[in-house]
């Protein structure tokens, strides 16, 4: 393969639609009320659509005869790069919400900077992953506002959830050396460049749900180095389990 | 960026794409949905352009397949090729797709501005299917497919699904 760092980029973007999506797939027939099951199962619907855009440019990337399949399940945990914080378990419903608004904002702030980029692909993919997230981000940010200004408990679970979840935030904002060969050639974004603006935004909505923005300056990183919590492993025997189980079975 | 909007499609192959339906809303054809941007005969094969409403949606390939079995059947072999620019909006559907949506029981998409207000339930502006009236609510804001939201209506008490506006 002769552009490995587009590659990595690539991976690096597409397994936390990939990951998320797997967790909030867990959920399918298993959410709170009928409608947040359809709508969570939808997010994880468009991230899912979103992942087999990228992964089937990256199997491109590599030749060979691969396809998509390939990229999304043929991998060992050291060799998937998504951030610690979507892999964070369905703990309870804040957790849920929690960990898809903390990644909504960001996620938005980086297809609108990949929307263009100098790769056509890319700034394909962004531009129609923007519409979907736009919805996403609403509904979680509606979601905060609900459970953080609800009821004594809703708001204890929320603000729980949120402090929880905030070290993980950090890592979003990491480059790494595929982000900086790739900002160098006009592809990438640089994802530094808007951690207050992302900061900013999340603050303005937590404020509004009377969520206590945590103060804690500890973060925790190493999903984008492919060193994940112990939580990843479950997530990948679920995900692979067909591919392991049979191997190169196709659909 | 302006881009061109207009499909290219050989008028002469347009009664065979109005065959093929929307196997998630059947009463609508690929072309009033508007995912049709490209198709074009080269000798015995027709070159098609597909462009999803979503980027997960699943009905794509299946109206990859029917396309392929519509064409097959006239005698023409079909290639059908996926393209994710420029995306999708729900502007490229046809007013008469339109009407039919809503005939057909779902609500066809207001503007954006509109949409927003009353997929947030600050103004209610959608109009039920069943009675008309515009005293309805929203549900959830994702309904039965991706493209979809739930509503129901505060006047006559059905819900419904609305066409979510996308741009």
């Amino acid at each position: 393969m002769n552009n490995n760092n587009l590659y990595n980029y690539i991976l690096g973007i597409a397994d936390n639609t990939l990951i998320l999506g797997q967790r909030l797939g867990e959920l399918c027939g298993h959410g709170p009320a009928l409608e947040t099951d359809i709508a969570l199962t939808n997010i994880a619907l468009d991230l899912f659509g979103q992942t087999r855009s990228y992964f089937q440019y990256a199997a491109l990337l590599v030749g060979d005869g691969k396809a998509e399949d390939d990229v999304a399940y043929m991998r060992t945990e050291r060799n998937y790069f998504n951030v610690l914080l979507v892999e964070q378990p369905n703990t309870h419903f804040g957790y849920v919400m929690g960990r898809q608004f903390l990644f909504d904002v960001y996620h938005l702030l980086l297809l609108e900077g990949l929307q263009n980029s100098s790769d056509i692909t890319l700034a394909a993919i962004a531009d129609k992953g923007i519409k979907e997230v736009t919805y996403h981000k609403r509904f979680s940010g509606d979601w905060m506002k609900r459970l953080g200004d609800g009821t004594a408990e809703s708001h204890q679970k929320m603000q729980e959830a949120i402090d929880d979840l905030w070290r993980y935030t950090d890592e979003l904002f990491q480059l790494t050396k595929a982000d900086k060969a790739m900002i160098y050639e006009g592809i990438g974004v640089d994802v530094s460049n808007f951690k207050e603006a992302y900061y900013q935004e999340v603050s303005e909505i937590l404020n509004e749900a009377t969520i206590t923005v945590p103060e804690n300056k500890y973060f925790t990183s190493g999903g984008k180095k492919g060193i994940h919590t112990e939580h990843m492993g479950y997530i990948l025997a679920d995900l692979q389990y067909m591919q392991r189980t049979y191997p190169n079975m196709k659909w | 960026m302006t881009v061109d909007l207009q499909p290219n499609i050989d008028i002469s192959l347009v009664p065979i794409l109005e065959s093929v339906s929307d196997p998630e809303i059947p009463v609508l054809s690929v072309l009033d949905m508007g995912v049709i941007r490209e198709a074009i005969q080269e000798g015995g094969v027709v070159k098609i352009k597909l462009t999803p409403t979503y980027s997960g949606c699943p009905a794509m390939d299946v109206i990859s397949d029917d396309l392929k079995k519509a064409f097959s059947e006239k005698g023409k072999t079909a290639i059908v090729e996926l393209v994710l620019a420029p995306a999708w909006t729900t502007d490229w559907m046809s007013e008469a797709g339109t009407i039919k949506l809503e005939s057909y029981g779902i609500a066809a998409p207001l503007d954006a501005i509109a949409d927003k207000e009353a997929l947030l339930g600050n103004k209610k502006l959608v109009k039920c299917t069943n009675c008309g009236s515009t005293n309805t609510h929203v549900v959830s804001q994702f309904g039965s497919t991706a493209c979809k939201a739930l509503f129901k209506c505060d006047d006559c008490q059905e819900p419904f699904d609305y066409f979510k506006c996308l741009k």
